[in-house]
């Protein structure tokens, strides 16, 4: 009895929603969006599991969307690689990711999968040399990969300092920290050492854990930060929300437009804009390096994984609902509450036409 | 008194209920059958554990081989895998743990059975107790904000400087290391084995003390000659279960060890552990020969148990022949 009135009042305002920003869509399909939900039945259930980094974004969603149309949404946060594991076993609905599914397991699944970007992460070169002041050292990609290689050894390389003019800097060793557990933070990392560094790409390469040349490993963004804070001289990345939301220094970092950027919310939806698709794109793009005056060079999307053959098929249409219902400027709002960047509009777009809705 | 319980045990007695014995009444098969079920699962549910390692690092095994533990290479990227620095640094920080906590558990447990008056033991006893009782990522935490500042900034500089002629205290000091992951294990490991050798040292009769006071030994001397001794396999059955507990621990390890994936001569360097290379690397491993490999290395860690395991027990056998407190248990 408590239950049925914030139902209905909320089933109003999803229509209400949808009716509002169904102006520029076709009516049939607003119809078929509104009426998946319906279709699905309050109280039906979905099942998802994957990457830690959105969870937080994730179980907002889940929660808001359930108390709009009923539809539980569980989802575990167990890992990008467990994600995709239960995904192509079947044993979930959906899986999530931080880095994208390779062509061998899209090829495990018979190619029925579809990489549906969700927010933006962004990863920060943070660092620990107390005689420096408020104002942020810059870094290059080559620069930075050299750092992680052990060739730039000392704080005061000629290198650094040309990247840092008018900066004192000391004349310290390096110490490399980076993550020790496996990571989407590690992957958008790396990959972006890979493409500003060839040496870093033939001898390091990219993937949620790596061996490491140099260096200390912290287990998650907090180990991380623990041994930066603690170590002068320390050099680190950590994952943006967690670096803004603690305050870390954080570095520029030269993008391929030749411009210094500072990581945040608005550079990071920069890089993700400043990205082509092709109409037909299966999202699996990698937007480290992004081209854009303002774009932050190391960020990525997060994605959910859902099936693409039988779209019809109940769990596939209750999934699309969320998707569609995640899609619009209110849900979009809440991402950008939890300090994570949201999709640009024409990406957006994109995924909508790709999927059908609205 | 005597009577009548001579009377209890004279045939008449207990006629009454043999026949129901001899019966053999289907609550009795039922009870026995359940009972067998019982003691079978565990070995059956071992078995079950080595299979399903076995058969997970398989694609492991059949690529690296026994070359698995004996390289040094751990590359995700183009899956090369070696375990060789994670065992070493398995064996190490658990080595490191008991030099650490064997002398000063035994010496608490000497000290509250032998030395201690009466109303401090059971407190003290308790209180070290409930150190096993922490959830070992509390023990990781409080490893990282207060244990690691105070080894950097003053214990490590200061053995540096005290033993910095041997090869086991030179080199960089950055904090994580092996030597902080085996301080923190020690300090895990120690209510195990303090409270078991407590136990075998109460349980070594009084007589024994007495006899060796009476040939006028000091009380060191009667601990150290006598008490000791007589308990010496029930302590290193003690030594054995700590050792279990380090070999396996990984939270609190992980938080510590700096992971990296290297073998030094160094205690100051960082290490890496089988279980932390686990925790650390099985959530996010996405391809299958990675994930392997961690089986692999769950598998390793398995056999290093046991042969470990069997190892000390062996040692048990050859010191105690036998005789001795604790040695019936083990």
């Amino acid at each position: 009895m408590v239950g049925r009135l914030p139902l209905a009042l909320a089933s109003l305002s999803l229509l209400a929603v949808l009716g509002c920003d169904g102006g520029r869509a076709p009516a049939p399909a607003a119809e078929q969006a509104a009426g998946a939900p319906g279709a699905a039945g309050a109280g039906a259930s979905l099942t998802g599991a994957g990457a830690t980094f959105p969870n937080p974004i994730y179980s907002k969603w889940f929660d808001a969307y359930n108390r709009t149309t009923g539809v539980q949404i569980n989802y575990q946060s167990i890992g990008s690689g467990g994600g995709i594991r239960q995904f192509t076993e079947g044993t979930v609905d959906f899986g999530a990711t931080d880095g994208p599914m390779t062509d061998e397991q899209i090829a495990a699944v018979q190619g029925n999968v579809l990489h549906v970007p969700t927010v933006l992460g962004a990863v920060v070169a943070t660092y620990n040399l107390p005689s420096l002041g408020a104002k942020p050292l810059r870094f290059d990609g080559p620069a930075l990969a050299d750092i992680f290689l052990g060739r730039i050894a000392r704080w005061n390389d000629r290198r650094l300092a040309a990247l840092n003019p008018g900066v004192a800097l000391p004349a310290q060793d390096i110490l490399v920290v980076h993550r020790s557990d496996g990571s989407g933070t590690t992957y958008i990392f790396t990959d972006f050492l890979a493409k500003a560094s060839p040496d870093w790409k033939t001898k390091v390469g990219h993937a949620t854990s790596v061996e490491w040349p140099i260096g200390l490993g912290g287990k998650g963004n907090e180990g991380v930060t623990q041994q930066v804070k603690q170590s002068e001289g320390a050099i680190g990345y950590v994952e943006l929300i967690y670096a803004l939301s603690n305050g870390l220094p954080a570095a520029e970092i030269r993008n391929p437009g030749g411009q210094f950027v500072t990581p945040t919310l608005k550079t990071v939806s920069a890089a993700a804009e400043g990205t082509s698709f092709s109409p037909d794109s299966d999202f699996r793009v990698s937007i480290t390096n992004a081209p854009g005056a303002e774009a932050y060079p190391i960020s990525s999307f997060t994605w959910l994984l859902i099936h693409t053959r039988e779209p019809q098929s109940p769990k596939n249409q209750a999934i699309r609902a969320f998707l569609a219902w995640m899609l619009k400027p209110a849900a979009q709002r809440m991402a950008a509450d939890l300090q994570y960047a949201p999709l640009p509009v024409p990406v957006i777009e994109l995924i909508r036409r790709r999927l059908g809705v609205s | 008194m005597t009577a009548l319980s001579e009377r209890e045990l004279t045939p008449d007695a207990a006629a009454p209920a043999k026949p129901s014995l001899e019966r053999g009444s289907y609550s009795d098969q039922i009870f026995k059958g359940l009972l067998t079920l019982a003691a079978l699962a565990i070995p059956l549910l071992l078995c079950f554990l080595v299979y399903e390692l076995w058969s997970g690092a398989r694609l492991a095994i059949g690529k690296f081989g026994f070359d698995f533990v004996t390289t040094s290479t751990w590359d995700p990227v183009t899956e090369e895998f070696g375990a060789f620095p994670l065992i070493f640094g398995t064996l190490i920080s658990s080595l490191v743990a008991l030099v650490i906590a064997v002398p000063l558990s035994l010496g608490v447990a000497i000290y509250l059975t032998e030395f201690a008056p009466k109303a401090i033991r059971q407190p003290v006893a308790f209180l070290l107790s409930l150190l096993a009782a922490i959830p070992s990522v509390v023990y990781g935490l409080w490893g990282i904000f207060v244990l690691i500042p105070i080894l950097r900034k003053s214990v490590f500089p200061l053995l540096r400087d005290v033993f910095g002629f041997l090869p086991l205290f030179q080199g960089a000091i950055y904090g994580p290391s092996m030597l902080a992951a085996g301080i923190i294990l020690s300090i895990m490991v120690m209510p195990y084995v303090m409270s078991v050798s407590r136990e075998v040292l109460m349980a070594v009769p009084n007589t024994q003390r007495e006899a060796s006071l009476a040939l006028g030994a000091t009380r060191w001397e009667a601990v150290i000659t006598t008490v000791v001794p007589y308990a010496r396999s029930g302590i290193i059955g003690a030594v054995i279960l700590g050792l279990g507990r380090a070999l396996g621990e990984t939270m609190a390890v992980t938080m510590l060890i700096g992971n990296r994936h290297e073998i030094a001569a160094s205690l100051f360097a960082p290490g890496y552990t089988m279980a932390a290379a686990i925790a650390n690397e099985f959530s996010e491993a996405v391809g299958d020969m990675h994930l392997s490999a961690l089986a692999y290395v769950a598998f390793v860690l398995f056999v290093v148990t046991v042969v470990v395991n069997a190892g000390a027990r062996l040692l048990i056998w050859r010191v105690a022949r036998g005789s001795g407190i604790g040695s019936k248990a083990l």
